[in-house]
C-alpha cells in the first residue's frame, strides 16, 4: 500500500525542488523510463497526445534542465506550487494511480506575482529503492492558454 | 517634457522599408484601422484545417482579426464561413470552440442561423396571441452576420471579408504555393493545440517569425548543444507582395563529413554540452531534399512550421493594442507509423511555449513593448541586407521584414 502521508511528503518535496531553484534535483523524482508531459484538459479531453513539454526518460528531463541554465533565455523568474490533497486510485503490487490537483503562482524579476497555472497532476507512482519516484506525471492544465513562456517545470 | 507620441498619428519619415516608427505597435488608432483595413480588408486569413472539420456540420470558431467567426462544413461538402454575431442584437451565435451542428441559434433570443450563415428564424416572429412581432415587413434575407468568401489550399482553410483578394495561389505566389505544398502533400491530422498569450502588439510577433537575422543569435539550444552545424545552407524567399515568406536551411551533407567545423566550436569537447538523450532529435528524412528547417509566413497572421519532423501551423491573432495570441496546431501525417508520430512528439519540445527554439520568441516582443515605452515618435532601423525585399541565400538579412512592412503599407495605405 502507498500511504497517503507519504505521498504528501513525496509531492512536497517535489515542489519545493523546483520552488527553491534546486532544478537539478528535479528529475531524480521520476524513474530512469518514465513520461513526463504538460498538456491541458482540452487535448487530453479530445485524445490529442502532444505536450509543450514531453519526456520519455529521465534523460530528457536533465536535458531540459541543462537547456534552461545553459542554452534558453527567459527573464529571472520562480514559482510557487500550492499542491492539494492527492487522490489515490488504484493500487496494485508495483505502486498506485493517483491525481494531485496543484496551483502555481509565477514571480517575475519585475516583482509581478500572478497565478500562472492550475490543474491535475495525473501520476502513476512507483515503490522504487526504498522511496517514491514518478513512473508517469501528466501535469493536465486547466487552461488552454500559456502566459508568454512556460521555462520551469509544473 | 510630457510624452505626445501617442497623441499623434504614426508618422512614417519616408517611403522606405529600413525605419519602423515604434509607434506602429502602440497606436490604438492604428490598432483601429488595421482591423478595417488588413483584417476585413483584401488579405486572406488563416481559418482552421480541413481535417478539423471532418463531416457535414462540423464547425470551428475563431477570428479574422478581433472579429470572432464560424466555419462549418454543410452538406453539400463545402465549408461557409460567417461572423459570429448574431443579427439581432450582436451576441455570439456559436459559444463552443468547436462541435458538429445542424444549425446554429443564438441563446439571446434564439434567432437561428442554417450552416452557410443564413438567418433562417426569428423567435416569435408572428409575436403571441397576435401581440408583437416582427413589423410584416420585416425581411430575414436582408439580414444575417456578414459571410466571408472562403478558399481552400492544401487542406488549410482561409478566409476573407474583401471582395477583391486575388484567388489564394495568386495571394500567395508559386513559390510560397510550391513550399505549402512540400508539406502538405499528404492528409494530416491534429495532435495537440496550445495558445500562448504574447505580450506585445501582433506585428512584432509576425515580424519575428520573419527575421531569419535573429534565429541563431537569440535562440542558443542548437548551438549550446552542438546540433547547428557552421555549414548549414540555407536561404529567404519572399514573394512578390512582401507579405509572404519562407525561410529555409538544410544541412550541407559534403560539409558534414567533414570533421573540421568541430573545431571551430568553442565547447566541443565538453560533454556536458551533449544532449543525454539525443532520441530527442533522432528523427527521419521525409523530404529528400534535405532542407530541416522551413518557416513559411503568409500575411497577415499565418505561419506553416516544418523543424525536421515537427509540423505545425500557427495562427497570430491581435488581442488589443499590447496583447497578441498565438494558437499552436501540432500536427502529424494521417498514415504515420507509430514510431514516426513518437519522433514528431518528441521533437514538439522544440515548438510551442516551452520550446527549446522558440520560447525565447514568447518574451523577445514584450521586451520590444516594454522598451519602447516612451519612444513613439522614434524609429527601429530594420537594415541588415540593405533596403530591399528580394530573395537571398543567406539568412543574415532583414528582407522578409521589409516585405512585410512593404504588405503592411500597401494595405493601410500610408
Amino acid at each position: 500500500m502507498i500511504d497517503l502521508l507519504a505521498l504528501c511528503a513525496f509531492n512536497a518535496a517535489y515542489a519545493e525542488t523546483i520552488d527553491s531553484d534546486a532544478l537539478e534535483r528535479w528529475p531524480d523524482f521520476f524513474t530512469d523510463d518514465c513520461h513526463y508531459r504538460i498538456t491541458h484538459a482540452e487535448n487530453e479531453r479530445e485524445g490529442l497526445a502532444a505536450g509543450i513539454v514531453f519526456a520519455d526518460s529521465r534523460a530528457m528531463l536533465e536535458d531540459r534542465i541543462a537547456a534552461l541554465r545553459e542554452a534558453n533565455i527567459y527573464e529571472r523568474q520562480r514559482y510557487r506550487h500550492l499542491l492539494g490533497i492527492p487522490l489515490l486510485g488504484a493500487q496494485d503490487e508495483e505502486g498506485a494511480e493517483v491525481r494531485t490537483p496543484f496551483m502555481v503562482a509565477r514571480i517575475m524579476a519585475t516583482g509581478q506575482t500572478e497565478l500562472f497555472a492550475s490543474g491535475i497532476y495525473r501520476d502513476r507512482v512507483v515503490r522504487q529503492d526504498g522511496g517514491l519516484r514518478l513512473r508517469s506525471r501528466v501535469a493536465v492544465c486547466d487552461s488552454t492558454v500559456t502566459d508568454t513562456l512556460l521555462a520551469l517545470p509544473l | 517634457m510630457q510624452d505626445t507620441s501617442t497623441l499623434q498619428p504614426v508618422r512614417w519619415s519616408g517611403p522606405g522599408l529600413t525605419r519602423i516608427p515604434y509607434g506602429v505597435y502602440r497606436d490604438a488608432q492604428l490598432a483601429a484601422e488595421e482591423q478595417a483595413r488588413i483584417f476585413q480588408g483584401e488579405t486572406w486569413n488563416y481559418l482552421c484545417l480541413e481535417a478539423e472539420l471532418p463531416e457535414a456540420g462540423s464547425y470551428r470558431t475563431t477570428f479574422v482579426g478581433e472579429t470572432p467567426v464560424v466555419v462549418v462544413r454543410d452538406a453539400d461538402g463545402e465549408v461557409y464561413a460567417f461572423e459570429n454575431r448574431c443579427a439581432h442584437r450582436g451576441a455570439l451565435i456559436a459559444l463552443e470552440k468547436s462541435g458538429r451542428a445542424e444549425n446554429f441559434q443564438c441563446v439571446y433570443h434564439a434567432w437561428s442561423y442554417n450552416r452557410q450563415g443564413d438567418l433562417t428564424g426569428v423567435a416569435f416572429e408572428k409575436g403571441v396571441k397576435g401581440q408583437g412581432g416582427m413589423p410584416p415587413g420585416f425581411c430575414k434575407e436582408a439580414h444575417g452576420p456578414r459571410k466571408l468568401r472562403v478558399a481552400s489550399f492544401c487542406g488549410l482553410l482561409f478566409g476573407s471579408f474583401g471582395d477583391e483578394v486575388p484567388g489564394i495561389e495568386e495571394y500567395l505566389g508559386e513559390e510560397i504555393c510550391e513550399r505549402i505544398e512540400r508539406v502538405l502533400h499528404k492528409p494530416v491530422e491534429v495532435i495537440g493545440r496550445f495558445t500562448q498569450a504574447l505580450p506585445n502588439n501582433w506585428k512584432l510577433y509576425v515580424e519575428n517569425v520573419r527575421d531569419s537575422y535573429h534565429a541563431s543569435l537569440l535562440h542558443l539550444f542548437f548551438t549550446t548543444f552542438e546540433l547547428n552545424r557552421l555549414s548549414q545552407k540555407g536561404g529567404v524567399i519572399v514573394d512578390e507582395s512582401g507579405g509572404n515568406h519562407v525561410s529555409y536551411s538544410m544541412v550541407d551533407a559534403q560539409a558534414e563529413k567533414d570533421a573540421s567545423y568541430r573545431d571551430q566550436g568553442l565547447r566541443s569537447d565538453d560533454a556536458n554540452y551533449r544532449l543525454k538523450d539525443p532520441s530527442l532529435l533522432a528523427g527521419f528524412q521525409e523530404y529528400g531534399d534535405g532542407v530541416t528547417l522551413q518557416i513559411l509566413s503568409v500575411f497577415p497572421g499565418f505561419v506553416l512550421q516544418q523543424i525536421q519532423n515537427c509540423l505545425a501551423v500557427r495562427q497570430v491573432l491581435p488581442r488589443g493594442v499590447e496583447r497578441t495570441e498565438l494558437n499552436w496546431t501540432y500536427l502529424g501525417y494521417a498514415d504515420d507509423t507509430p514510431e514516426q508520430r513518437q519522433v514528431r512528439l518528441k521533437q514538439s519540445n522544440l515548438i510551442g511555449p516551452a520550446g527549446f527554439i522558440s520560447m525565447e520568441d514568447g518574451a523577445v516582443g514584450g521586451f520590444v513593448q516594454r522598451g519602447i515605452a516612451g519612444a513613439g515618435a522614434l524609429e527601429a532601423v530594420v537594415e541588415m541586407g540593405g533596403d530591399g525585399t528580394a530573395s537571398s541565400e543567406g539568412r543574415a538579412t532583414e528582407a522578409s521584414v521589409r516585405g512585410f512592412w512593404k504588405a503592411y503599407r500597401q494595405h493601410m495605405g500610408v
